[in-house]
């Protein structure tokens, strides 16, 4: 079936296929099949406006980055042409083949389940477009080339000829693949696991199509598999060399052509019916604005596609150094997720597209390895054409080769993982009064669980999910030997390059506890399986047992269900009462004097103006705004009016609403109207003299406009609130910010708040409060609205637009991410653990509906919880423990969607063990947390003794637990080396210290963030990274695309270890701090500063600029590297040695006695003696 | 025994302890609800039933301390009425409910610097924390935000229950003085 060698350069000519329907011809015959509620226009639309903006990217995309010929190109365009809409040979071809190469019996795919959806025609629609519009780039598919050649999925033939590779290459079986293996992994990489485990869900929409087209493009279908697989394997393993096959590849094509597959006449076929749908659906990124949605016509059941969107996700998975792709995202490619899409697992990656020089010692080793494995694996497929050998050799060689240093590294590390070096690195006492060097080279990444390579493959990310403790202890009271907390970080909703989306009628979950079926469980045999969780033994439906990716039956393991820790499933009509909301808007903005002197309204407007079309939603998506000084202001946008009508409502004590119809407004219809009065809203009010705010009843206004629908509300607010119900007064007493007793009005002063947020909660409302104040605010109050009702907070301390440039950027890049970002609607999640195990305490934003309910009114893609847990029974009669997460929300498209993710960890019976596998950071993060409820209900000070209590409780069970520790001195495992020198960066925090000054509301700002940022940005908080720029080598160094990004070492925090002639960059997770020191060399500062002198910087420069010098490119390429893992974009100071500047960056350096808190020494030595009492 | 002081004492109490044994069966059964949502977890999660659960809990919770100071008032009228009785061994055995009233409603303040893990050793001050007022700012216990978590739950239906036992007692101790 794959054409012709000669014919890959080609661009797929329209030509090809005859039978294309046009553009416009095929629209009606799509909408004609979803007859859903939405109008068919409306799809119509948004499957032009979209293509049209996913495909812009794709034109950068095309030249893609990479030297290398992009091998996928080839494959590419296999997925285009094997979906010829119109059923032309291809088609039929292409099914003869596979049929033979998957056995599949015949008749399966005629009447099974896999029935064109409603999704089809669109699919189809699209990719016609592309061809039409834009040739060229749509050479280069989605699949991964290089993948997909060879491995079969299928089967176990496949498995069993990988198996030896990984044998041999894996010494022992039971080794772990820890980062420390790295180039071994490759090897493993490739084994059997992956190939057997996972046939292949791992690309999104690709799948789907296919699927739905009766299965009939393979290629595609294939080709998903593969890269799925491949990128699996990496996701483990930071670095692999495919995956930056696959992601360029991924890159290159732009668009979804893949779902070009299904051919127009799928629909109209009899075989049309209902049966189960297996959508395998990639998530599109927000900024392609998907409005390709399948339909929400598609019944809800139906719908297989969906393009949610997942926005590309930078995770850094493995470090710093894994997330080496993501100078690709730093190149042109707009990250539309399409191109993300390329499939990867989730958490994978996206790889190191471009590490071709690495080169060293293993790479070719490992190269070799894979080939011939690739070359079994070839043979056996029919349709191996000779051109696959030749491309994957060369990708092979290029991408293949592993990063020395970072296997280094992380052997450094001491994952704990199950190799018994490791473990005993874990624990080798470390005595850290005499040991001074503790930092790893690199950013420490999460240690693996000593499990199974086979379960280790399949575990959910660390990213997504952490648990504090890597082995669980078997009881409660080894649990308390440990005296270490047992607790979850979630990062539930974070942005996926690529998820298995699952559309089916049924899903399968426990009859007991619900559970949603996933790669831990156990199967009986062929139709029973048995929950990990409850243990309950459960039938297999019949629909289960058709594998739609090798479309076999009687192959339940191989469901990507049962292949991926993290998927999403469409929801049937089941989950919902109500129809799914749409996605809704509303912008409360203060306009007081205040505010306009602030001048934050200008920016908003340009803002919002800027990122209309972006927002997530279809074409249901509502907005309306609401302003308020001392009364309250509502914008009628009712289609047809000429200009926006402005209503004041003036009775704050009872505020109703003006008008009920015509304030929350279709975004669509009303698009000119808010625009205009967008444009004319900042100078509305530049003449304001009302000081007061009435904040309260605005809310209370929000709330009773929201009502009917839920949705979002963003608040802006530069004030105490002064009128109305939930008035404030100041509490803050200045004098007190440096007292060193602790802070007082932690708490909200008034209850109002956090009702109203309960309410709105209720009614599925989120708020999010951007607070833009120079004067004391109560923020303790204010931030209830949105702790309650699950938003987010975000605060801009002296917010002046001429003033304070530096806020003023952030607050820009702030609301950029803000507005675009991912949503999801209506949100409930669940917590499932193990049975034994039961979670007693949750920390973030959402209000706990049930003991395991957490009920989200919004969620974000940028928000994480943390929960505690404890053993209730004893785990000891099974030797894994699971938890899975289930996020039940409403996408912006208005389709319902549940996110799954569930993490399986070792139970272990000794001490040693537990501590091997405690996650250092996981730890912090969760103490910190409590540390904050603590404070808020106790006092600072009572919070922070529990801090360091916890260190001496854990050095003190430390050095019990270990009979023969002959030294004196604070010894502890080497997995928890860090704990100390953590837990004393945390006391020194803005929201947990003393003694130093300290704004109320600043310290209640990074209380929040403490509660709702993800780990590895919080952990950049509480613990920056210190790296010297100016003698960088290349030494280790990544290679992404065409650019080189250096990796320095990490340093200490201590001023000792800056010097007077160096430049030093500090990575604080929302800013950049570049220290530039009196002495230091000339060059640094003319070749990347672009200023003559140390003398010449100007005071406040925030940005590097663009100079072609060789050190410049590396500093930059190095800072995009480092910003291209995080959500919100963080700025740059530039930061001279003198003394006004040099306070903001010397309160990080956490390891130096500052004026009122202790040293890391001193600490040490306070611990020491806490614990000779 | 004479119609005393003392008597009255135990009679009115008497009937006092009725009423209190039937504050906390109220209460053991509005902890039960709280813990039970809806059966059906698909009816659980839909968003329509949100509003309902959080009037819900919402209800429960006002209703919960509404009743707090009317049963440590009550508690408190014991006491003060056997100290008059001068019955000091009765007035012994409530000595110490009386205190874990005074602690569990009052100022931050008295909480114990404990330790954050849990731990075998200190009690399990995380549960004790949310119970306490803040030093500034509106009443916590029972506060609809956080009664949710199971720990606080748990501990709140224990408390309930080791109540309902020494109520029960204590009515049976004052039946037959």
């Amino acid at each position: 079936m794959y054409p012709p060698a000669g014919y890959y350069g080609v661009p797929p000519p329209q030509q090809s296929y005859p039978s294309i329907p046009s553009h416009a011809t095929s629209a009606p015959s799509k909408a004609s099949i979803t007859s859903s509620a939405h109008s068919q226009n409306y799809y119509q639309n948004n499957h032009q406006q979209q293509q049209q903006q996913t495909q812009l990217p794709q034109h950068q995309v095309a030249p893609s980055p990479y030297s290398a010929p992009p091998p996928s190109q080839p494959y590419a365009t296999l997925p285009s042409l094997a979906p010829p809409p119109s059923n032309a040979q291809f088609n039929q071809q292409a099914f003869q083949q596979q049929q033979t190469l998957y056995t599949t019996p015949g008749p399966y795919y005629g009447q099974q389940s896999y029935r064109a959806s409603p999704a089809h025609p669109r699919h189809h629609h699209h990719h016609h477009h592309q061809q039409q519009q834009h040739h060229p780039s749509l050479v280069s598919p989605p699949a991964a080339a290089p993948v997909y050649p060879d491995v079969s999925y299928p089967s176990a033939s496949a498995s069993s000829q990988y198996a030896p590779h990984t044998s041999s290459n894996t010494s022992t079986p039971g080794v772990m693949s820890t980062q420390m293996g790295a180039p071994l992994h490759q090897f493993s990489a490739l084994p059997p696991a992956s190939t057997a485990v996972q046939p292949g869900y791992g690309t999104g929409h690709q799948t789907a199509a296919t699927v739905n087209g009766k299965g009939s493009t393979e290629a595609a279908v294939q080709n998903n598999i593969h890269q799925h697989y491949d990128q699996s394997h990496q996701a483990p393993h930071n670095y692999n060399s495919y995956s930056g096959v696959t992601q360029s590849s991924g890159g290159a094509d732009g668009d979804r052509p893949p779902s070009g597959t299904p051919s127009a006449s799928v629909h109209s076929s009899p075989s049309h019916h209902q049966g189960l749908r297996y959508g395998y659906v990639a998530n599109s990124g927000a900024s392609s604005a998907s409005a390709t949605t399948s339909g929400a016509a598609a019944a809800p059941s139906s719908s297989s596609t969906d393009d949610d969107d997942e926005e590309e996700d930078e995770d850094e998975e493995a470090g710093g150094d894994t997330s080496s792709s993501s100078t690709g995202s730093a190149s042109p490619v707009p990250n539309n997720y399409d191109s993300l899409e390329g499939g990867s697992y989730p958490d994978s990656m996206p790889p190191s597209n471009n590490m071709t020089n690495q080169a060293p010692p293993f790479g070719s080793y490992g190269y070799h390895g894979m080939q011939s494995a690739y070359q079994h694996e070839q043979a056996p497929r029919p349709d191996a054409s000779p051109s696959h050998s030749v491309y994957s050799q060369p990708g092979y060689q290029q991408y293949s080769q592993p990063f020395p240093n970072l296997s280094q590294l992380s052997a450094a590390l001491g994952g704990l993982s199950g190799v018994p070096e490791l473990e005993m690195e874990a624990l080798r006492p470390v005595n850290l009064l005499q040991e001074r060097n503790l930092l790893p080279s690199r950013p420490l990444e999460a240690p693996e669980p000593n499990l199974s390579p086979d379960l280790k493959k399949v575990n959910c990310s660390p990213q997504t999910f952490r648990c504090t403790l890597t082995s669980i202890p078997q009881t409660q009271a080894l649990l308390n030997k440990a005296r270490l907390p047992l607790g979850l970080l979630l990062h539930p909703f974070r942005d996926l390059q690529q998820l298995p989306v699952i559309t089916s009628n049924t899903i399968v979950r426990c009859r007991s506890c619900r559970t949603y079926i996933n790669p831990f469980v156990t199967f009986l045999d062929q139709r029973r399986w048995k929950c990990n969780l409850c243990y309950r033994v459960n039938d297999v439906p019949d629909e289960f047992m058709y594998n739609p990716v090798t479309r076999s039956y009687g192959e339940p393991h191989k469901r990507p269900e049962v292949q991926n820790s993290t998927v999403e499933f469409i929801a049937s009509s089941d989950y919902m009462l109500r129809p799914p909301q749409p996605a809704v808007y509303l912008f409360v903005l203060d306009v007081s004097h205040n505010a306009v002197e602030a001048g934050y309204l200008k920016y908003f407007c340009e803002s919002l103006l800027e990122n209309l079309d972006k927002l997530p939603g279809d074409a249901r998506t509502k907005v309306g705004f609401l302003t308020f000084d001392t009364t309250v202001h509502f914008y009628n946008l009712q289609e047809g009016l000429s200009q926006p009508q402005m209503l004041v409502v003036s009775d704050i004590d009872d505020v109703f609403i003006p008008s009920h119809d015509s304030l929350m407004v279709n975004l669509k219809e009303s698009k000119e109207l808010v625009k205009e009065l967008l444009t004319s809203l900042p100078a509305m009010f530049s003449q304001s003299r009302e000081t007061h705010s009435a904040l309260g009843p605005a809310l209370q206004a929000a709330f009773k406009l929201m009502s009917p629908t839920g949705g979002r509300v963003t608040l802006f607010q530069t004030q105490l609130p002064t009128l109305g119900a939930g008035k404030l007064q100041s509490r803050e007493d200045p004098n007190q910010r440096s007292s060193t007793k602790g802070a007082q009005h932690l708490g909200p002063a008034t209850d109002f708040y956090k009702k109203l947020a309960l309410d709105c909660s209720g009614q599925q409302i989120g708020v999010d409060l951007f607070l833009l104040s120079s004067q004391y605010a109560d923020l303790s109050s204010l931030a209830c609205v949105s702790k309650y009702s699950a938003g987010s907070v975000f605060y801009y301390p002296s917010f002046h637009h001429i003033h304070n440039p530096a806020q003023l950027e952030k607050f820009q890049r702030d609301l950029d991410r803000y507005l675009t970002r991912k949503v999801g609607f209506e949100a409930v999640m669940r917590i499932r653990c193990t049975k034994g195990l039961s979670i007693h305490t949750f920390h973030g934003n959402f209000f706990v509906r049930s003991t395991d309910l957490l009920s989200l009114a919004n969620v974000n893609p940028d928000s994480a919880f943390a929960v505690q847990m404890s053993i209730e029974d004893s785990l000891a009669d099974s030797s894994l423990a699971c938890f899975q997460a289930a996020l039940l929300y409403t996408s912006s498209k208005g389709k319902r969607r549940i996110r799954v993710h569930t993490l399986c960890l070792p139970v272990v019976s000794q001490l040693s063990d537990v501590y091997a596998g405690a996650d250092v950071q996981a730890i912090t993060c969760l103490l910190a947390n409590m540390a904050i409820d603590r404070s808020i209900s106790s006092s600072l000070s009572d919070a922070r003794d529990a801090l360091v209590n916890a260190v001496v409780d854990f050095v003190s069970a430390y050095k019990s637990s270990v009979s023969n520790l002959q030294q004196s001195g604070v010894v502890v495992p080497a997995a928890m080396r860090l704990f100390p020198l953590y837990i004393l960066a945390l006391l020194k925090q803005k929201a947990l210290r003393t003694g130093t000054s300290t704004r109320l509301d600043e310290r209640i700002f990074a209380m929040c963030e403490f509660k709702t940022q993800p780990l590895p940005q919080l952990m950049r908080m509480l613990h920056p990274d210190l790296y010297r720029l100016d003698n960088m080598s290349d030494q280790g160094a990544l290679h992404l695309n065409d650019t080189v990004v250096p990796q320095p070492h990490l340093l200490h925090l201590s001023a000792e270890r800056l010097s007077r002639d160096g430049a030093f960059l500090m990575d604080c997770g929302n800013v950049f701090y570049l220290w530039i020191s009196k002495c230091c060399n000339e060059t640094f500062i003319r070749d990347v500063l672009g200023c003559s002198s140390y003398a010449s910087i100007p005071p406040n420069m925030s940005h590097i600029p663009d100079l072609q010098t060789p050190l410049s490119e590396r500093v930059r390429a190095f800072l995009d590297w480092l910003q291209d893992n995080r959500a919100f974009s963080s700025p740059i100071h530039i930061v001279k040695d003198d003394v006004s500047a040099k306070a903001t960056l010397f309160q990080h350096l956490v390891e130096d006695r500052s004026e009122s808190a202790s040293s890391y020494h001193e600490f040490l030595q306070h611990i020491q003696q806490q614990m000779s009492k | 025994m004479a119609f005393t002081f003392a008597a009255f004492c135990y009679m009115l109490t008497l009937v006092l302890c009725a009423g209190l044994i039937f504050f906390v069966i109220w209460q053991i059964i509005a902890f039960d609800e709280l813990r039970t949502d809806f059966k059906n977890p698909i009816d659980q999660s839909n968003p329509t039933r949100a509003r309902e659960r959080i009037l819900n809990i919402e209800r429960i919770c006002n209703l919960l301390r509404r009743l707090v100071v009317p049963e440590y008032s009550i508690h408190g009228l014991f006491c003060l009425m056997f100290m008059c009785a001068g019955e000091w061994v009765t007035l012994g055995l409530n000595i110490p409910l009386l205190f874990y009233h005074l602690w569990r409603y009052g100022p931050t303040a008295a909480v114990p610097s404990l330790c954050v893990v849990p731990s075998s050793q200190t009690p399990p001050a995380a549960l004790f924390r949310f119970f306490h007022r803040p030093a500034d700012g509106s009443e916590v216990m029972y506060d609809p935000v956080s009664v949710m978590n199971a720990d606080i739950l748990n501990y709140c239906q224990k408390e309930s229950w080791c109540k309902l036992g020494f109520y029960l007692l204590s009515f049976f101790y004052y039946l037959y003085r």
